[in-house]
Formats: C-alpha cells, sequence, structure tokens
C-alpha cells in the first residue's frame, strides 16, 4: 500500500470507528455531568464541572432504584445461567459428538431445529409454566427456562468432534469410564470452547430484555436491563443519572469483550457459518 | 425426551458392532439427560402448550378458559374483532422495518466485511470496535439512542445544526422519522454481527479461485461477481434469513426509543403481543398471534431459500 493510500485507508477507518465509538463514549461523558448540562443546547463536550452526582443518586439507597441491586442480580443470573449452559451443554454434546446410539439424529436435529423457532412462540406459555413452578417475579425464572442452550450444544459438539481419539482411547485402556473421560480428557482439553461459550452465555442472558421486563415485577429482583426502563421513565429529565445506569450495565460487558474479543467473534462466525 | 427413554430401555438389549467391552447402553442417554429435561420443559413443551393456549380464551386472571375452537385465529382474519386493526398495525410495523432494515443489513455489513478482510496493520482492532456496540444490548442501546435522538436536547440534531443542517427533526415522535431512527439504530448496533459472519465465509474461499481469476484477467469487479458471492451464497442465506428472524423479533429499540410513537405505528408485532399477553393477559388471543407470526415466518424463510436455491 502506498504511503497516501494508507493514510486514505486509515482516515476512512478511523472515521468509521468514530460512528461505533462516539455514541458510547458520550454516554459515559453525559453520565459525569449535571443534569443541567446534560441538556444543555447547544452541548457542551467535557464536563464543565465534572461530578458524580449521578452515581450518588443511582446508589443513594433510593428502594424504587435500587441500582446496586440489580447489579448485582444481573451479575447473579448471567454467570448462573452461563454454568448452567456449560454443564448441561458440555454433557450433552459429548454424547452426541462420541457415543453412539439409537435416536441420535432425531435427538441433533431437533436441538438443531429449535435454533430457528422464533422465541416469541414461547414467551407466554413459558410464563405460564414459570408461574407453575412458583419462579415468577425470580431469579429461577431468569436462570432456569434459558439454560438448555440449542447453540451451546451445537458449539461445543463441533468443536468435541476436533479433538484427537487417541487420548481418550489410551484412557479407555487403562479402564476409565465415560465420566471419567469426559471430566478427565475432554472437558481439559475444551478450556477456550468453554470459555467461549461461558462469555457467549453469559452475554446473551446479560443483555437479555423482553424476558425480565414482563417476568420481574418487584424493584428489588429487577436486572440492570428493566431496571434501566424504570429509569427512563423515573428521571425523564435526569439524563446523567440515566446514562450512568447505561454505563453500569455496559461497563462488564466491555470489559468482558475486550479480553475475549477473539474468542467472542470466532464463536459468532463459527455459529454463523455451520449453521 | 418420551423417544429418548423408549430407545433408552429397548437398546440395552440390542447388538452395538465394534463396541469396546461394553455397548454405550444407557450412559448416552445420561449424558443427554439435563439438558434433555431443561430442553422438555422449557421449549418443546411450551411450543405444543402454547398452541393449546391459542385454542382457548385463556384470561390468566380468570378461572374459566373455555375451549373456543380457532375463534382466536378467526378474530385476526374479522374486520369487527377489536384485536383486528392493532394487530395488522403492528404486523405492518414489523413489516416495514424488516423490509428497510434486512437490505442494509445484508449490504453494508458485506462492504465493512471485504475491507476488513483485507490485510493491513491494526485489523482485529477494527473488526473489534465495529463490534462492540453488539454486546451492549438493547436495553442499553435504547435509552442511549433514546438520549441521542431527543428532538430538543439531543446531540443528533445539534449535530446537525452545528454543520448547517435542519435540528429539529422529530427523530422518536414523528414519521417518517421515527423509523430511520430505529432502522439506524439498528444498523449500528447489529451492523458488526453480519460482519463477522461475512468475514468467517469470506476466509473459507480457497485462494485458488482467485489466483484462477487472475489468471484469467478479472478485475475487481468480475473477481467479487464470479468468485467471491458465489462463496458467500451459504453465508449469505444464513444472513439474510437470520437477519429477516431477528427483525421480526424487533422489540427492544421501539419500546426504549419510540414507545409506539407517534401513535401506534411504530409498536411491532412481539410488542403488541406482549402487551395482549402479558400486560392485559389476554394469553389465547396473543398467543394465536405468535403461531400466525411464526407461520409468516417459516413462509418467508422457505422462499427466501427457494430463491437461493434456484439461481444456480
Amino acid at each position: 500500500m502506498g504511503r497516501v493510500r494508507g493514510i486514505a485507508w486509515y482516515t476512512m477507518l478511523s472515521g468509521l470507528s468514530l460512528v461505533f465509538i462516539a455514541p458510547v463514549v458520550w454516554m459515559l461523558i453525559t453520565s459525569f455531568k449535571t443534569p443541567d448540562e446534560a441538556t444543555r443546547v447547544p452541548p457542551t463536550l467535557l464536563p464543565q464541572d465534572p461530578t458524580t452526582s449521578a452515581y450518588d443518586t443511582l446508589f443513594g439507597g433510593d428502594s424504587q432504584t435500587p441500582v446496586l441491586r440489580w447489579f448485582l442480580n444481573s451479575l447473579l443470573a448471567a454467570s448462573g445461567q452461563a454454568l448452567l449452559v456449560l454443564v448441561v451443554a458440555s454433557m450433552a454434546a459429548y454424547a452426541l459428538a462420541r457415543m453412539d446410539f439409537r435416536g441420535k439424529k432425531i435427538v441433533f436435529s431437533m436441538i438443531i431445529a429449535t435454533m430457528f423457532v422464533p422465541i416469541f412462540t414461547l414467551i407466554i406459555p413459558n410464563f405460564l409454566i414459570i408461574d407453575r413452578l412458583g419462579w415468577l417475579d425470580s431469579l429461577w425464572g431468569l436462570i432456569i427456562p434459558g439454560a438448555a442452550s440449542a447453540f451451546g450444544v451445537f458449539f461445543l459438539r463441533q468443536f468435541f468432534l476436533g479433538l484427537p481419539r487417541e487420548l481418550e482411547e489410551a484412557a479407555v485402556l487403562e479402564g476409565a469410564n465415560s465420566w471419567q473421560i469426559f471430566t478427565k480428557v475432554i472437558l481439559p482439553l475444551s478450556k477456550p470452547a468453554l470459555a467461549t461459550l461461558a462469555v457467549i452465555a453469559f452475554l446473551t442472558n446479560w443483555n437479555d430484555f423482553i424476558w425480565p421486563v414482563y417476568v420481574l415485577f418487584s424493584p428489588e429482583n429487577f436486572t440492570l436491563p428493566p431496571g434501566l426502563g424504570t429509569l427512563q421513565g423515573a428521571y425523564n429529565i435526569n439524563y446523567p443519572v440515566i446514562m450512568a445506569g447505561a454505563s453500569l450495565a455496559s461497563i462488564p460487558v466491555l470489559i468482558l469483550f475486550v479480553v475475549a474479543q477473539r474468542y467472542i467473534i470466532e464463536g459468532v462466525s463459527r455459529s454463523g457459518l455451520k449453521g | 425426551m418420551v423417544d429418548v427413554l423408549a430407545e433408552a430401555t429397548t437398546s440395552t438389549s440390542a447388538p452395538v458392532a465394534a463396541a469396546p467391552r461394553r455397548g454405550p447402553g444407557l450412559t448416552p442417554y445420561l449424558f443427554l439427560a439435563p439438558y434433555a429435561l431443561l430442553f422438555l420443559t422449557f421449549t418443546l413443551a411450551p411450543a405444543a402448550y402454547g398452541l393449546w393456549i391459542s385454542l382457548h380464551d385463556w384470561d390468566y386472571l380468570l378461572p374459566g378458559k373455555p375451549f373456543v375452537g380457532l375463534d382466536n385465529y378467526k378474530a385476526l382474519f374479522s374486520s369487527t374483532s377489536p384485536v383486528f386493526d392493532f394487530f395488522w398495525q403492528s404486523m405492518q410495523a414489523t413489516g416495514v422495518f424488516t423490509v428497510f432494515s434486512v437490505p442494509l443489513l445484508v449490504a453494508v455489513p458485506l462492504g465493512i466485511a471485504l475491507i476488513l478482510n483485507r490485510s493491513f496493520k491494526g485489523r482485529t482492532v477494527f473488526r473489534a470496535v465495529y463490534f462492540a456496540p453488539y454486546v451492549l444490548g438493547v436495553a442499553v442501546i435504547g435509552v442511549l439512542w433514546r438520549f441521542l435522538l431527543d428532538p430538543n436536547l439531543g446531540a443528533v440534531n445539534a449535530l446537525l445544526g452545528a454543520i448547517g443542517l435542519p435540528d429539529s427533526t422529530a427523530w422518536t415522535t414523528g414519521l417518517p422519522w421515527a423509523w430511520v431512527s430505529l432502522v439506524g439504530v439498528t444498523v449500528w448496533w447489529t451492523l458488526g454481527f453480519n460482519a463477522v459472519i461475512y468475514i468467517a465465509g469470506l476466509q473459507d474461499i480457497p485462494r485458488e479461485l482467485y489466483d484462477a481469476a487472475k489468471v484469467d484477467g478479472a478485475g475487481r469487479w468480475a473477481e467479487f461477481r464470479h468468485v467471491t458471492l458465489p462463496g458467500l451464497r451459504p453465508v449469505l442465506l444464513f444472513v439474510v434469513i437470520n437477519t429477516i428472524l431477528a427483525s421480526s423479533n424487533m422489540f427492544g429499540q421501539a419500546y426504549l426509543i419510540t414507545q409506539g410513537a407517534p401513535g401506534v405505528e411504530t409498536r411491532t408485532a412481539i410488542m403488541y403481543i406482549a402487551e395482549e399477553g402479558l400486560r392485559s393477559y389476554r394469553m389465547g388471543s396473543a398467543a394465536a398471534m405468535s403461531y400466525l407470526l411464526t407461520l409468516a415466518l417459516l413462509l418467508i424463510s422457505m422462499v427466501t431459500f427457494r430463491l437461493f436455491r434456484t439461481k444456480d
């Protein structure tokens, strides 16, 4: 690439990057402004008088908007579901990748077929099932139903299929049973895939919106997404508070993304291609 | 599951060819069991349960839930029923959103993917940057863009004003602006997702095909038309179908940014189904709506498959 073309190339890419980054940066900046300054026309670029008062309001123990509680609920729900997905999907994927049994093809195609079932057809019946189980307005209702991740099974099965058979065969000769092979051979070899799935499952649950909005009723049981919706209603004119809430909801996923972005992007592309 | 269990009890006695020392017996089913339990309870059973609900006058708050046959479905096609206008209004909203967002979300990410697939320094950083908004979730991007697009004090109008363009567009409350906002925000938000899928697809196209095209004296455009596009066909099909399904699910953006405004014009099908079923508790009617929407999507997906196949 020539020098001039190189400069033009990077200018274009950076300009485009700005489009993706600027709104997020604006969210962070606004969270440090006063309500007055946040709505000034024309807007100021940097806070004239930086303040953490928006965060103080959020953490100030307002019983209608217990943001710290929402944050912890989100953390619990997302990590709980991620863990559950790892356990049940890896076990199922192991059976589907490494064992022969009758009905295997049917089971696998049924799982894959549900990847294409629109989620909204399940919302109303699942609401009633959750109600029957006594999980409405609780974290259980957020953790358990989504844990049957078809993507998780599919993704891990692909990975397990690619693992060398030799180690497994050696373990069989030493008299290891299937559970021992699974926990001592397959899982340790699959750390990158398991980590990827954990991150994707965490992100999915952390960001879910429609389900928590309808199955959670009490403010103290909210996760951040429905919480943000109520912040928008409650502090309609206090944009720094809303932006502070949005920043809090973004920080864990942005950190997670920066740490694991190579895996996330790989996971996404893999799921897309061979789906 | 019933199937699985039935298999489990019979297969122990079934002869297994070349089994090392012991047949698989029950073991595979035990490994599948935890997943199967969740899958049965929260995917398979609700899919069937929803159909059952749609055949009843299922008011969540009332004890009696009389069987009404196809009445809930008929109501959706009868212009005198109370749900008729709202339902088709919401289907139309979903349709408008899909028609405008899908072409953009198929074409723009392809362009970005072609750019980001060339080799240059810092390529991974740019890929990450373009993908980043996608990890933020609809709640965050919803409240963020509601603020940025505020007609009076939002940064978007301020920016437009600063460069001498009209600065009082009703992005969240007027038509067609509300649609421009919803489509624009969605493209901004999810473009990286499709781009990443394209990039993976581009890398699977054998290099030799490009070399052969060069030998034949193909230019950039000919190369794109005769090597890249055909090579991307399966990926393209996935992206199109996936994007249609995602668009038909559009909820959070409209819920948070336009709140259906100006009236109920931007209230999408999912928004209306959720309101009818989970706010007004008329679940039979809402379930019927969701199955009708599913049927529509199934037809659209089949047509898309066809279109891609007949291009041979």
